[in-house]
């Protein structure tokens, strides 16, 4: 019997989020994240939140809006442009900010996932992110060593998703979503369509649903793109 | 002299039949207008893509596929969409063949820096550290001065650095060169530059291998 991770909403799918947590939260740019979720933690007011995502949102979307209300005190991110209220945080000392490679970033997550402390890394050696980071040669060549990134709540977005918690993402808004669903103590993902039981392939599941502990169906999904970039008509 | 289009041209000539290319923002971007007749490439993307295709015809954009500058693009027949540790895991493993990307800085040992100007706002170096400390073959498109008209090649980087002794070759608006024997080895003119042009514009060791370096065909 498969095991129900359904709940209701999203109020119910982000109960227990306290202030002072850390959250994983998938995307890149605005393309899939969990806009339902970021949402209504704008509405429960939690603050001084620690956030792992890889950018920030623009000013007035995503995690632009947490940042309006001043209820992040640190970002965990690889690209944080495309934000005026981020830089003025960061630049007056309210925000702390910690940037890491796209790479490291991703696989800090996936490593915290799969039970893997740390692992080395060519990306970052000799840099400022080398820091006091120890560093060991394999095959002629310097590494450093990263650790595994852990959250109180990962949340992700998925584009299909059924009450077992299994997933499929769309396009390129996969992205970080699975990894971080991997990593969170406690996953909640928002689907754009809950489908019934038994509906998806197993074939085609991207993320299993044994890592993913609450899932809904979002509201409403308006889902914004940052540069819109065309060519005219053949 | 060339323009940031012929940058790309140029650099479209590295192409061969069979590469995985992953394209910085920039001019890197323009060297997919330029792919040699009757070779195969495939462009990676790395929020999530093989196979990226051109931006999408007016009122065919989906918020669901974008590239790593958040554009809207479509995808190719035969592309495939990865979650962001598979994306590194193709960078990081040497599957992507060659790497195509833009730089503040270059020193002629081979390091670059590109993500960061101390005392201006630091937007974060997304993939490229992983790209550059990673990546088999890196080729850098960039102007060869700066706005101020400061030379970008240099005996050693001022800026903070993305990568330790990983460029490969240069292509400039000038010249094409290679990192060899800490220097950078001297091997196209740009049409209509010469040689003393180069060596003004150039403030680390550039090698001159004799005066009859050839001109780029483009």
């Amino acid at each position: 019997m498969a095991i129900n991770k359904k709940v209701a909403n999203v109020e119910e799918a982000c109960k227990g989020i306290k202030s002072g947590m850390t959250l994983m939260l998938g995307g890149f740019g605005l393309c899939g994240i969990p806009e339902n979720s970021i949402a209504e933690l704008v509405k429960m007011g939690v603050n001084e939140l620690t956030c792992i995502s890889n950018n920030a949102g623009v000013d007035d979307f995503g995690l632009g809006l947490l940042l309006q209300g001043k209820q992040i005190k640190k970002m965990i991110s690889s690209y944080v442009g495309e934000n005026d209220e981020f830089e003025r945080q960061m630049l007056s000392g309210e925000l702390e900010v910690d940037l890491i490679p796209q790479g490291s970033l991703a696989e800090r997550c996936r490593a915290a996932g799969a039970g893997i402390p740390a692992f080395f890394t060519p990306a970052g050696y000799g840099t400022e992110v080398q820091g006091r980071k120890e560093v060991r040669m394999f095959k002629g060549k310097p590494h450093i060593l990263e650790t595994a990134l852990e959250a109180d709540f990962a949340i992700v977005k998925a584009w299909k998703g059924d009450s077992s918690g299994n997933l499929i993402f769309k396009a390129t808004a996969k992205n970080f979503n699975p990894l971080m669903a991997m990593a969170g103590k406690i996953t909640i993902a928002e689907v754009e369509e809950l489908v019934p039981l038994g509906e998806l392939d197993p074939n085609e599941i991207h993320t299993p649903g044994i890592f993913v502990q609450r899932v809904f169906q979002g509201a409403k999904y308006e889902k914004r793109i940052e540069q819109r970039t065309t060519q005219p008509k053949a | 002299m060339l323009d940031k289009n012929g940058i790309a041209k140029r650099i479209a000539q590295e192409l061969q039949h069979g590469y995985y290319v992953n394209l910085g923002i920039g001019i890197p971007t323009l060297v997919a207008n330029y792919i040699p007749e009757g070779i195969e490439v495939e462009f990676q993307s790395e929020n999530g893509i093989l196979g990226m295709g051109p931006f999408p015809e007016e009122g065919d954009e989906d918020a669901d596929l974008i590239n790593a500058g958040k554009q809207t693009i479509t995808a190719m027949p035969g592309a495939a969409y990865f979650d962001s540790a598979t994306s590194f895991a193709m960078i990081r493993g040497r599957h992507v063949q060659l790497t195509v990307l833009g730089a503040m800085e270059i020193a002629q040992n081979g390091d670059i820096a590109n993500w960061k100007i101390p005392g201006r706002m630091v937007k974060g170096m997304g993939g490229a550290m992983d790209l550059v400390a990673s990546a088999e073959n890196i080729i850098v498109a960039m102007m060869h001065t700066n706005k101020r008209g400061e030379s970008k090649l240099l005996e050693k980087c001022s800026l903070p650095l993305t990568g330790v002794g990983c460029v490969k070759k240069v292509v400039t608006n000038l010249a094409v060169m290679e990192i060899r024997d800490n220097g950078f080895y001297l091997v196209e003119r740009a049409p209509g530059v010469s040689i003393d042009e180069i060596v003004d514009a150039t403030d680390g060791r550039l090698i001159v291998p004799g005066d009859n370096i050839p001109e780029m065909e483009i």
